[in-house]
């Protein structure tokens, strides 16, 4: 049997068997070191999913200490502690790195029909990157924790808290570097490593969404680490630039920052409408409608979004001229949103339909991030965002687009890969009762705070007007829903590791290339280095074996595909 | 359409289900604007969703029969983005309208001063009488225009009745414009996070609240009188002004930095106040007597008390009767 030799490191040479699975050599040290994309995903996921599950709990015990009017469980400088935990640890730690740095390390090369990424040690180095971030971050929350917000405003986080500010702006500032290296490192792959005959013509949606969220990270993120570096030397050495009393100016970091954070909302949502182009293509067995538009409409996106920051801003105190000007661009950014929507959905007309729990998740996205995106428009319109903006409403928008957009997504693409890169197929009956629990937790948890913030609810409020009580109850309570359905997730895919059926190749009958290579994936990702042929939805194209699901004799079950 | 007339101010100010009351004249094209927005994304949730459902069961997976191959059809693209774009070209227009038309004050408006510091608002009136920061009187149906700052964080000044609210920012002024049209009193929120004090009873951003009381010009005058003297109830009693003195160290947020039992707060306690010798930050010695207390209150920032650096005392617009009113007060405070 032919072996193939690959640099490990330290320039030893290791010998694989083509066949072998890549999760077949055991040991904590063959995951510690590893250079395998698909090995190193799989940390990435293991990390997400933990600061996923720590945001979460402070997010329960946000809504808890809502649920009544005055003090529930906690003071009020442990809610205002708690609630920036909160947002740091899901915006850094889950939602920026969880798509692209899990789900993307695992199917990036495997989708282009090549071995790794360009630079494997690179890849590696930006995952203990991020984990020193994490450590970090979790230095802070032992050392009492910030109380800044996620959005560490000055000066109240350069002159004023006495909480834990520089760590936490380190941790923050150490991420960002993952990301950036991640994104390098992705564009390079898609450059250089495709397979012989993957044009950019037939590029997987997901690639292009990976590639438009990587330019986005590079050029991006330099302009946050010197926010927050700033913000470090203001706080530990009084530089003075955000602080008045030195002639400073504390609204030029709200420009500074969200130069950064609102094209950091096209990092965490384009790679989830990527993951969404995949599952609706597999389910309706279609080539996706406007592939051309829906790709560029994520370079659109990347571009667009940079010129649309001032509008977090509108009330802050820029000219009547600037928040005209913010106020025009950030309508355009609909356009293309509005795109991908109607053709997601033009996708589906004469397709083959299956309702498999990874196209449930894909279809309650559309309807949640419509929601988000429609909400968005309130907040474009200048007169309308003067009264909604800082209250619930706003929580309650970027809450749909981000948890019911990209947590979704990521939720769906999960469940859609999951057979592949675990080698398991999972209980559907349970994954269909938990996007059940989640998709309605979520919506009552979120949309009775558009209406706490339309009525007047601010936002980031420890204690409320008897007025708002009711609607808050309702939101609580959601918020339980919501993470019952999770809890259910989590047993079925704990379920599924110990006792879930061998997958078969190509479960859901998928086109898509990373559906041929056997399952679990084999150390070097195919057998044979794969010509491509035709691109990735080419239905039409592929041939009966291709579409095979895999299943060994008599192995189908009852509920398979036709 | 948009430029609400002068309503009798009478009647009752309504709400809807979604928006608080109306109690300016801007307000109206905003909450016309907001049902606008809202109806359109009625009708394009459920019009997405109902050709979602419907595509789902017509198209559901049946044996032996396959998708139609996918056609491009640029026609169908760019008419649904072409017609969005003249959409949102038009909405951008009506919503920038009436954003500056709030964004302007008329020239004979009443200025009013506006200060925030965590975590009280105060006022000054035109001609300069401070008013406590439980509440604002403002005459009805006269433009108001409101000069704002802060003595520490980032605020924002919230008044969801008049569908208004702007950053209150240090080492800047900014403005809001309206004209009240309704008897009654609006609520007014802080909604610039801005941190919270240690303890149950310390305030924080949650806690920055106050209320526009919207009344008769003959009320307003009325009040304005009022509030420069001493109020009339304590004007007889023996210890009236130290009273007084009192309920200023209660009602202008004294309260949250300064204890009078003794227990440590982010400022030096009243308790034995006077007389009492501090060590400032520069070594100094100084006994507290009236000119430091005068002082203290008005440029806190002058002599600075040693340990207490950190607090922050903003400075406070008080009279001079209020002043003399807090010295009687502190000398009561044994
Ligand atoms: C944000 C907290 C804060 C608030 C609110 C506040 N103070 Fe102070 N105050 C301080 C601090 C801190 C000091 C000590 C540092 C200094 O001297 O400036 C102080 C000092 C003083 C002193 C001098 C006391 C001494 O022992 O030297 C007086 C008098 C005083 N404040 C009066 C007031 C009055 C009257 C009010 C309400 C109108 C008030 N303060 C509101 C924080 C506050
Ligand atoms: C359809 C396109 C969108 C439009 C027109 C839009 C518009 C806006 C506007 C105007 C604001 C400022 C509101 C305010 O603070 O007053 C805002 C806030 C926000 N949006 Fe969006 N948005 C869109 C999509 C998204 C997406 C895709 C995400 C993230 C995945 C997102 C995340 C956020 C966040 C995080 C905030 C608030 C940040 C904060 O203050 O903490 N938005 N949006
Ligand atoms: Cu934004
Ligand atoms: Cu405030």
């Amino acid at each position: 049997m032919a072996t193939v030799a690959t640099p490990g490191l330290g320039g030893k040479t290791e010998a694989h068997d083509p066949h072998e699975s890549y999760l077949a050599e055991k040991g904590l040290k063959s995951w510690l070191f590893t250079l395998d994309h698909k090995r190193i995903g799989i940390m990435y996921l293991i990390g997400v999913l933990a600061a996923f599950l720590l945001g979460g709990i402070l997010a329960l015990l946000v809504r808890l200490e809502l649920f009544t009017a005055g003090r529930t469980i906690m003071t009020a400088e442990q809610y205002n502690k708690v609630f920036s935990m909160h947002g740091i640890v899901m915006v850094f730690l889950f939602i920026i790195p969880a798509v692209p740095g899990a789900l993307g390390n695992i199917f990036l090369p495997i989708q282009l029909g090549t071995k790794d990424v360009a630079f494997p040690r690179l890849n590696l180095t930006s995952f203990y990157v991020w984990l020193l971030g994490a450590v970090f971050g979790l230095y802070t929350m032992i050392h009492g924790g910030v109380d800044t917000g996620w959005t560490f405003y000055t000066p109240y986080s350069s002159k004023f808290t006495n909480t834990s500010v520089i760590p936490m702006l380190t941790a923050a500032f150490i991420l960002g570097f993952s990301s950036i290296l991640t994104g390098v490192n992705f564009i390079a792959t898609v450059h250089t490593m495709r397979a012989p005959g993957m044009s950019w013509k037939r590029l997987p949606l997901f690639i292009w969404a990976l590639y438009a969220t990587s330019i986005i990270q590079v050029l991006a993120t330099p302009v946050l680490a010197i926010t927050l570096f700033l913000l470090i030397f203001e706080r530990a050495f009084g530089l003075g630039i955000f602080d008045p009393s030195m002639g400073g100016d504390p609204v030029l970091f709200q420009h500074f920052f969200w130069f950064y954070s609102h094209p950091a909302v096209y990092i965490m949502i384009v790679p989830g409408m990527g993951v969404i182009s995949e599952i609706i293509c597999t389910f309706s067995r279609r080539a996706p409608f406007g592939y051309f538009f829906i790709a560029m409409s994520s370079l659109g996106l990347a571009l667009l979004g940079f010129l649309v920051w001032g509008h977090h801003m509108f009330v802050a105190g820029m000219s009547e001229y600037s928040t005209m000007v913010f106020s025009a661009l950030t309508f355009l950014v609909g356009i293309p949103s509005g795109v991908k929507v109607f053709n997601w959905v033009t996708t589906l007309y004469k397709g083959s339909i299956s309702l498999k729990s990874p196209m449930l998740y894909a279809l309650g996205f559309i309807f949640l991030f419509t929601i988000g995106g429609l909400t968005g428009l309130f907040l474009a319109m200048l007169a309308v965002d003067v009264h909604l903006h800082d209250t619930y409403f706003v929580v309650a928008h970027f809450h749909y687009v981000m948890v019911g957009g990209t947590v979704i997504a990521f939720v769906g693409g999960l469940h859609y890969w999951w057979p592949k890169f675990t080698g398991k197929m999972y209980n559907e009956g349970m994954a269909r009762v938990a996007f059940a629990l989640v998709f309605i937790g979520f919506n009552v948890t979120f949309l009775s705070q558009f209406v706490l913030g339309s009525r007047g609810m601010p936002r980031r409020y420890y204690d409320y007007l008897p007025e708002f009580q009711s609607l808050h109850q309702v939101s609580t309570i959601g918020s339980w829903i919501l993470g019952l359905g999770f809890l259910v997730m989590l047993v079925m895919f704990v379920q599924s590791l110990q006792q879930g059926k061998d997958a078969p190749r190509n479960p859901w009958g998928s086109a898509a290339l990373e559906w041929q290579t056997p399952t679990p994936i084999p150390f070097h990702n195919f057998v044979d280095q794969p010509v491509i042929t035709r691109g990735p939805y080419d239905y039409h194209l592929a041939t009966e074996a291709e579409l095979d699901e895999g299943y060994a004799p008599g192995e189908r079950p009852a509920d398979a595909d036709d | 359409m948009f430029q609400q007339p002068l309503l009798d101010a009478n009647e009752p100010a309504s709400s809807t289900l979604q928006l608080p009351v109306a109690m300016s004249t801007g307000a109206d094209a905003i909450d016309w604007l907001y049902y606008f927005i809202y109806w359109f994304s009625v009708v394009f949730t459920v019009g997405i969703t109902a050709a979602t459902l419907y595509f789902v069961w017509k198209y559901r997976r049946r044996k032996g029969v396959s998708a139609a191959p996918t056609q491009e059809n640029t026609a169908l693209e760019l008419s649904w983005t072409v017609p969005p774009v003249l959409l949102i070209v038009w909405m951008f227009h009506v919503s920038y309208s009436a954003y500056i038309r709030n964004a302007v004050a008329a020239d004979n408006a009443l200025e009013i001063r506006v200060r925030g510091a965590r975590w009280n608002w105060s006022y000054q009136y035109p001609d300069g009488t401070p008013e406590s920061g439980d509440a604002l009187y403002l005459p009805v149906n006269k433009p108001v225009k409101m000069v704002m700052s802060s003595s520490d964080v980032l605020h924002d000044y919230f008044v969801p009745a008049f569908r208004l609210k702007k950053d209150v920012v240090p080492g800047m002024y900014s403005q809001l414009a309206f004209t009240p049209n309704r008897l009654g009193e609006a609520q007014v929120f802080c909604a610039e996070y801005c941190g919270a004090g240690a303890g149950p009873t310390a305030g924080g951003h949650f806690s920055m609240l106050s209320k526009i009381k919207i009344v008769t010009e003959a009320e307003y005058e009325a009040h304005l009188k009022k509030i420069k003297d001493i109020p009339a109830e304590l004007k007889d009693k023996e210890n009236g002004t130290a009273l007084w003195g009192e309920q200023l160290y209660k009602g202008k947020g004294c309260t949250t930095c300064h204890s009078v039992d003794g227990s440590a707060a982010t400022g030096p306690t009243f308790k034995g106040v006077w007389g009492r010798t501090e060590t400032l930050t520069t070594g100094e010695q100084v006994k507290v007597d009236e000119n430091y207390v005068r002082e203290s209150i008005l440029r806190p920032q002058a002599k600075i008390v040693k340990t207490f650096e950190n607090g922050n005392m903003p400075p406070f617009v008080f009279t001079e009767k209020q002043v003399d009113a807090i010295i009687a007060y502190l000398k009561t405070t044994k």
